[in-house]
């Protein structure tokens, strides 16, 4: 039989356990919603930001790619990997690691064998992770979800653009956890740099005779960089949301497991505290008895 | 026609509208009614809207794109 003051001891304990998970539930709840709007709002521009430029590419000639969308052989990679900068969120980080790893093992495996994969992060949870490897760091930020804005996602965007402009890189993917509901996230993994040509079907029946004020070339030599900051902005903000998404669902399964197991202790300790009142009870008759002799 | 005007931050403005004048790079222009499509990258500057009450509107833009056709047209504005 469990020892009552033992049991007492692990009620307590696991009841101010307890209080911390439901008050850090209470934190990432209010902080999704935060985060929650920030991405919403900002998911209609990126589509249809998206979809002008699928407008116009449908309308351009090839003659008049961008330095964005140059299809070279892919020999320097450069990963970009979005985790949190604190755990207690499930498998939020650590399925950002997997995928990556998958990446570096499997498509990317001849690239980082002959050391030509580098690896870019933000979230202290992915850079302490690579920090230990031996793949070359791009770039690691972890201040950057303490002020999320579009201004201070810009330059990095610019860095990556311009190294993959000047040839340092010739793929950049983004690997990140989407944003779906407070309790869902999508792993996704993303092509960045080269741009992707739109090849769609419905893209091309749209075909329409567009005025273009000044140019075409002025016009998607704007567009493009822009998006392009639209994109590591958007998979940030997701990853934002998602984070506090999963530690949300993370904390409230610790909130009620903490409750069964609570209820688990106290039905130890209420059987442990009887038999002790049975044994003082049977105690006294016997000494009772034993003074009537 | 319908115009939205949208940032990375928030929608600025949805519904009819009969005119919008905007600061293109190349100096200011209006739409009407019904105008060919168009794409065009704005410069920093005012946009002025008259609604279907024909109330006047203003926003301030730091750049951005528009885009028209159909009749629907979508500034992004910063």
């Amino acid at each position: 039989m469990a020892n009552l003051k033992e049991v007492r001891y692990r009620i307590t304990s696991v009841n101010s356990t307890q209080q911390i998970t439901s008050a850090m539930k209470m934190v990432s709840a209010s902080k999704l919603r935060r985060a929650q709007d920030a991405i919403i709002k900002l998911r209609p521009y990126a589509n249809k930001l998206k979809e002008i430029l699928q407008n116009l590419s449908s309308n351009l000639d090839n003659s008049s790619e961008g330095a964005y969308s140059k299809q070279r052989k892919v020999q320097k990679v450069l990963l970009i990997a979005i985790s949190s900068n604190r755990g207690l969120c499930g498998a939020f980080n650590s399925n950002v690691i997997k995928a990556t790893n998958v990446l570096i093992n499997t498509t990317f495996a001849e690239q980082f064998k002959s050391n030509n994969g580098s690896i870019m992060t933000f979230g202290k949870k992915v850079s302490e992770f690579y920090a230990k490897r031996p793949y070359p760091i791009f770039e690691s930020n972890n201040q950057i979800f303490d002020h999320l804005t579009f201004n201070n996602v810009a330059p990095l965007a610019e860095k990556v653009m311009k190294a993959f402009a000047t040839g340092n890189f010739d793929k950049v993917v983004i690997i990140y956890n989407q944003f779906k509901n407070a309790a869902v996230q999508i792993l996704s993994t993303e092509d960045y740099l080269p741009i992707v040509p739109q090849e769609n079907e419905v893209v091309k029946k749209s075909k329409m005779d567009y005025i273009f004020e000044p140019n075409k070339e002025e016009i998607v030599s704007e567009l493009i960089p822009k998006s392009l900051k639209i994109q590591l902005y958007k998979a940030l903000l997701d990853s934002h949301a998602a984070e506090h998404g999963a530690r949300m669902t993370a904390m409230h399964k610790a909130t009620d497991n903490a409750q069964e197991l609570l209820k688990e202790l106290r039905l130890t300790y209420n059987k442990a505290r009887q038999a002790a009142i049975t044994n003082e009870i049977l105690e006294i008759v016997g000494g009772a008895e034993a003074l009537k002799g | 026609m319908f115009l939205e005007i949208i940032t990375p931050d928030l929608k600025l403005f949805s519904g009819e509208v009969s005119l919008i004048q905007l600061p293109g790079i190349d100096g200011s222009f209006e739409l009407l009614n019904n105008h060919a499509p168009i794409v065009s990258v704005l410069a920093k500057g005012k946009i002025k809207i008259i609604d279907s009450e024909k109330t006047k509107q203003y926003f301030d833009v730091n750049g951005g794109v528009i885009e028209m056709q159909n009749n629907k047209a979508i500034i992004l504005a910063e």
